[in-house]
């Protein structure tokens, strides 16, 4: 957006609120809704990328290694990645903040 | 010339000199021969339009959405428990700003099953951000159909609108209808030009979410453009009489100049009332009728400007309050006239439900104040009357 969104006046909306902008959404941090984060031990891992797989915001991503993490500004901490990891290698973390 | 022709059939015709694009809807009673009589002009080809039969109205007012965003022209009809099935979508469209124009053939609702005339279904809709016009005759319906799409696709409007026509008392009655020539019709209403298409070359976001920090924008954009549409509709209104000749106004009256006495009230009932105010003038009882044409948005000026000197008004509407203190039409004249100052008696009168017949004569018993419940039970306090209920 051309603006934060609580700056913009009902007059400069678009008609129906229609968005020009393709792909804004990323400039909306998800991740400040998570109250526990995934934390890898690579160890463990087998790089066979279910996390990546069921992540439902996309925010899992695989490194140059093979070795996967999440993008915390868009992860919502679901605990999907930690559920479905075979081998345990992901644990949810309390987030401090 | 005119033809007498049944007018739900003449609502299609409407829509076809429209040239309509795309039409969506669900044929299962409570529909009319509005869609049906659509189905075989698209069929036969004599409307190049799509004609998409969906499996429920709330996927025939999702389809208009859809298609009315990838801009075509879109039309549809609904009545009854099919409106309600599509209340949902009803406000998507009018949030989306989508013009989309739908015959609403007004009509009971269940339970007790009904499908015969009075206001249940569109006073149910009645906040759902729609512009919504009401017919008092056949002439009125076609004439309104091909408005409604001019006044829809403006760009200062950009808003679905209902055309309003009784249930069976207007929609299955055969009556003389004079149509424009397609000439005429194609000369007063252009083809739809979008603001807003979707399309691949040119990728948007259409009905988004809005964060707390946008939806009371988001909302507020959207009631100004309601507001707003008032002027554009006089204007569209003045240029139909123009170019066809007949005068349309969002307050429409008769007699009421004459009048300290007037009878509010919305579609084809204002015709049985026209006949009473005639006949009682022969007793020597002056009373007028305020028929509104346009009721979203709602139009406060111009009926206080006809009700400000009025002494006594009687409101009168097809539809129970469900527990309200009184009928919906009746609330929105008592605040107009309280928030103006204007201290007037008002009376609330509830009739014509399920279909049951409104003879002129009970408007002149509500002029005389006789008009009865038939109750015989005694009520304490009393915001309303139900004309003729037995008790």
């Amino acid at each position: 957006m051309a603006k934060p969104m609580d700056q913009y006046k009902w007059h400069e909306l678009n008609v129906g609120c229609v968005i020009e902008e393709v792909g804004n959404a990323s400039e909306y941090l998800t991740g400040d809704w998570r109250s526990s984060k995934p934390v890898w031990t690579d160890e463990k891992c087998i790089k066979c990328g279910l996390c990546w797989l069921y992540c439902p915001d996309a925010a899992v991503f695989r490194k140059d290694d093979g070795l996967f993490t999440a993008n915390l500004n868009y992860c919502k901490g679901c605990g999907i990645c930690a559920k479905e990891c075979k081998p345990g290698a992901i644990k949810m973390v309390e987030e401090e903040r | 010339m005119k033809k007498g022709i049944e007018v739900s059939i003449a609502a299609s015709i409407a829509a076809q000199l429209a040239r309509v694009e795309v039409v969506a809807a669900y044929p299962i009673t409570p529909q009319t021969h509005i869609v049906e009589h659509l189905s075989e002009l698209v069929a036969d080809g004599k409307l190049d339009a799509v004609y998409i039969n969906v499996e429920s109205e709330h996927s025939a007012m999702s389809a208009c959405c859809g298609s009315s965003a990838a801009g075509a022209r879109t039309f549809t009809s609904t009545s009854s428990q099919g409106m309600e099935l599509m209340h949902e979508i009803l406000f998507i469209a009018s949030g989306m700003r989508l013009p989309i124009v739908m015959a609403a053939v007004n009509r009971a609702l269940s339970s007790p099953l009904s499908i015969w005339g009075d206001h249940s279904d569109i006073m149910a809709a009645r906040d759902t951000g729609w512009i919504m016009l009401f017919c008092e005759n056949g002439q009125e319906v076609v004439d309104s159909t091909i408005m409604a799409f001019r006044i829809a696709e403006d760009r200062r409007v950009l808003l679905p609108i209902m055309v309003n026509l009784d249930g069976f008392s207007l929609s299955h009655v055969i009556e003389p209808i004079e149509f424009p020539s397609q000439e005429e019709v194609d000369a007063f209403l252009p083809p739809y030009n979008p603001l807003y298409t979707l399309h691949p070359d040119k990728p948007l976001t259409m009905g988004a979410y809005a964060m707390p920090e946008l939806y009371t924008e988001a909302k507020y954009a959207q009631e100004m453009a309601l507001i707003n549409s008032k002027d554009v509709i006089v204007e569209i209104m003045n240029d139909f009489t123009k170019a066809f000749g007949r005068r349309y106004m969002p307050v429409e009256t008769y007699n009421a100049d004459n009048a300290d006495f007037v009878y509010i009230a919305l579609g084809s009932i204002g015709e049985n009332i026209k006949t009473a105010i005639h006949d009682m003038k022969g007793q020597g009882k002056e009373a007028g009728l305020v028929s509104l044409r346009l009721f979203r948005p709602f139009p406060a000026d111009e009926l206080l400007s006809v009700l400000k000197d009025k002494k006594r008004i009687a409101v009168i509407e097809r539809a129970m309050p469900g527990g309200a203190a009184n009928a919906p039409l009746f609330q929105e004249i008592a605040s107009l006239m309280y928030t103006n100052g204007i201290n007037v008696k008002i009376e609330n009168y509830i009739l014509g439900l399920g279909g049951r017949d409104v003879l002129p004569e009970t408007f002149i018993d509500i002029y005389d104040g006789v008009a009865h419940t038939g109750s015989t039970v005694p009520v304490k306090e009393k915001n309303y009357d139900v004309i003729g209920v037995r008790g």
